[in-house]
């Protein structure tokens, strides 16, 4: 049933790509057709392009640790992310593209500032750095795929990419958006679906609430949580990740996304950007704080059904499942030969005797993190899988699919177009073939990010300690690196004419800098993983607390700011002819 | 309220209501303006992005 099911979606998104490509691919071309779409489309498309499953799994599972204070996430992601970014961002950035004809964000920045540096270096950033964030939408996939079917990691994530690389390369990789928009409703349904039965299993909304506000928050409260109904305490390490990560980086850096901002040239005119704005603030309201309300009530379905959970002790971890397992109950007939292999055993307790391993079932754990396994990025598959009726599990996972494949495919002809684009083509600019080279290059590189975000995918669970929020953690790296480096500057073509080519390069270069260096060096977790900050002091950063939880783009922003600003003041302005050409029709 | 532990959490869901009812009624309040406009510009752009798009 479950492979029919996956067959028959892969074909209506297939078939829908393919007819979104037909439809028009004969004088014009689906862009064209893309133009003319109804506005349910065009935001459907553009949220199915924000919400990955990084948000749904990662950040969601983010929510169990850190409980509903990441509802300041979804504020922030409506009010920045969709209505500033469309009324006050996209308007600009689509009559300024057209003026420029940029057709990347890099090329965008570069022609505004006209500085080929700008091109390749923010390419250069792009192609770095988008892997660790498609690797974990990647991640998000397959855990939940992994925890649903009790596959290996490794297989489903293998898997995965490989369906994610044959819809890129048969789907096209932009401006597919009747299967984008299709894939949206799917997500909304889905979602939507988990937070009514959620409700419903905990006896109803404020009960629900009620029963996750008296969870005890145990030994959690030592690093400031005050509930998960309750935002964490003020300065405190939790209140540091909540905030300046969670909260502020992605709220704030979904402004300087690459594969977002593209998104606003290629509709018709500001009429359709406003008519997005009504059904994309919904679209993103219901998946996001879906996710995280979930991610947070999980605890309390944990807490009260957890005895229905069944967990395997080798070695001292726990896992979630017993590969071949031969799980039997203890009875006062076998105990004496049970006794043998497993001296501990007890009457009534049950038992697996899979070939005689040292293992063991264990009902620990209370919390939802504790329950699954320290294992941040388990909690939501884990909660669907035990929580809700066998038939979700499927249909959720075309929701994981559908939220994966639409943010990917545009990730990676981000990815393509940077090295290509960007960076070669600028690179040998006016040199034989260049164009023609440029393109292979770009299609080189979207083979190459794909396997390098597998590779990152399958890795980066190895790198981080257990009990870690990679997915939530990758994901806000990119976008605090993105903001350091380019939200000044994007800013400053949009609405400042005074913004000189040398301040917008400084504060990308300044920006950038800050956060590498307070990511490498300074902030606790990462700095962990670079080792470099061992080597130097001793520590896993070369700062303590607060400053080891604070995050890179409370840094790197400002940074780049003042640079962008005082770099400008004494620097040479761009010529007024072209600054003119620039705002034209802009008021 | 609501069985919450904190005004902090119940004002973003306020917020995040609010916010969403306010594109919800930009959205409506602007559903005709800004032109359906396609000029001569956007078009020669349009052109140019096509032509990327197929080649890759």
């Amino acid at each position: 049933m479950t492979p029919l099911l996956i067959i028959f979606y892969l074909a209506i998104v297939t078939y829908l790509s393919y007819l979104g490509f037909k439809k028009t691919s004969g004088a014009s071309d689906y862009l064209l057709a893309g133009r003319d779409i109804h506005p349910y489309i065009m935001a459907l498309s553009y949220g199915a392009t924000f919400i990955s499953t990084s948000a749904i799994i990662g950040f969601g599972g983010a929510a169990s640790i850190f409980g509903m204070s990441l509802l300041w996430l979804t504020a922030l992601n409506i009010v920045i992310g969709i209505f500033i970014a469309f009324v006050f961002f996209g308007k600009r950035t689509r009559k300024m593209g057209y003026h420029l004809h940029a057709h990347t964000f890099p090329e965008f920045l570069a022609k505004r500032y006209k500085s080929s540096f700008i091109q390749k270096f923010a390419g250069f950033i792009i192609f770095l750095f988008m892997p660790l964030y498609s690797a974990v939408v990647l991640m998000g996939a397959a855990k939940f795929i992994e925890k649903q079917w009790s596959v290996e990691y490794g297989v489903s994530l293998f898997f995965f990419t490989l369906v994610i690389a044959v819809y890129v390369i048969i789907g096209g990789l932009k401006g597919v958006m009747y299967s984008d928009a299709f894939q949206g409703t799917i997500m909304f349904v889905g979602m939507l679906i988990l937070l009514i039965v959620t409700y419903n299993i905990l006896g109803g909304v404020t009960e629900a609430h009620q029963s996750l506000t008296d969870m005890s928050v145990g030994t959690l409260a030592a690093k400031g949580h005050m509930g998960w109904t309750s935002m964490p305490k003020f300065g405190s390490e939790f209140w540091w990740i909540v905030v300046s990560t969670i909260i502020l980086g992605v709220g704030i850096g979904v402004l300087a996304q690459p594969q977002l901002i593209v998104r606003f040239m290629t509709v018709k005119s500001d009429r359709e950007l406003n008519r997005a704005i009504l059904v994309g603030a919904l679209f993103i309201m219901v998946m996001t704080s879906v996710a995280y309300l979930v991610g947070s009530l999980s605890n309390v379905y944990f807490a009260k059904n957890i005895d229905k959970l069944e967990y395997c002790e080798i070695n001292g971890t726990l896992k979630e499942l017993c590969t071949s397992s031969t799980i039997i109950t203890i009875t006062d007939k076998n105990i004496e030969k049970v006794k043998q292999d497993f001296p501990n055993a007890e009457i009534g307790k049950k038992i697996d005797i899979h070939n005689g391993i040292d293992h063991k079932i264990s009902y620990k754990g209370k919390i939802a993190i504790k329950s699954v396994g320290n294992s941040v990025a388990s909690v939501i598959p884990l909660y669907i899988k035990n929580a809700m009726p066998k038939w979700f599990g499927i249909i959720f996972m075309l929701t994981l699919m559908a939220a994966a494949m639409s943010t990917l495919s545009s990730q990676f002809h981000a990815m393509g177009t940077s090295i290509g684009r960007d960076i070669y083509e600028q690179i040998f600019k006016g040199k034989k073939d260049t164009e023609q080279r440029s393109i292979l290059i770009s299609k080189f590189g979207i083979g190459f990010t794909i396997i390098i975000s597998g590779l990152l995918a399958y890795s980066l669970p190895t790198l981080f300690s257990k009990g870690s929020t990679i997915i939530a953690r990758g994901t806000a790296i990119f976008f605090g690196i993105c903001s350091g480096s380019f939200l000044p500057a994007y800013i400053g073509a949009l609405y400042f004419k005074s913004i000189t080519k040398a301040g917008a390069i400084a504060g990308m270069i300044g920006g950038f800098i800050s956060s590498a260096f307070w990511l490498i060096l300074i902030h606790g977790k990462e700095a962990k993983v670079f080792g470099l900050a061992k080597i130097i002091s001793g520590n896993d950063s070369l700062l303590g607390m607060p400053w080891s939880v604070v995050d890179p783009l409370i840094i790197g922003l400002p940074t780049s700011i003042i640079l962008t600003i005082a770099v400008s003041k004494f620097t040479r302005k761009l010529d007024t002819n072209h600054i003119e050409k620039c705002f034209k029709n802009i008021s | 309220m609501l069985g919450l532990g904190d005004g902090w959490i119940l004002a973003a869901f306020i917020i995040i209501i609010a916010s969403t009812l306010l594109c919800v009624i930009y959205g409506i309040l602007n559903w005709n303006k800004g032109s359906n406009e396609s000029d001569a510009e956007s078009k020669e752009w349009l052109k140019e992005e096509i032509d990327i798009e197929k080649s890759l």
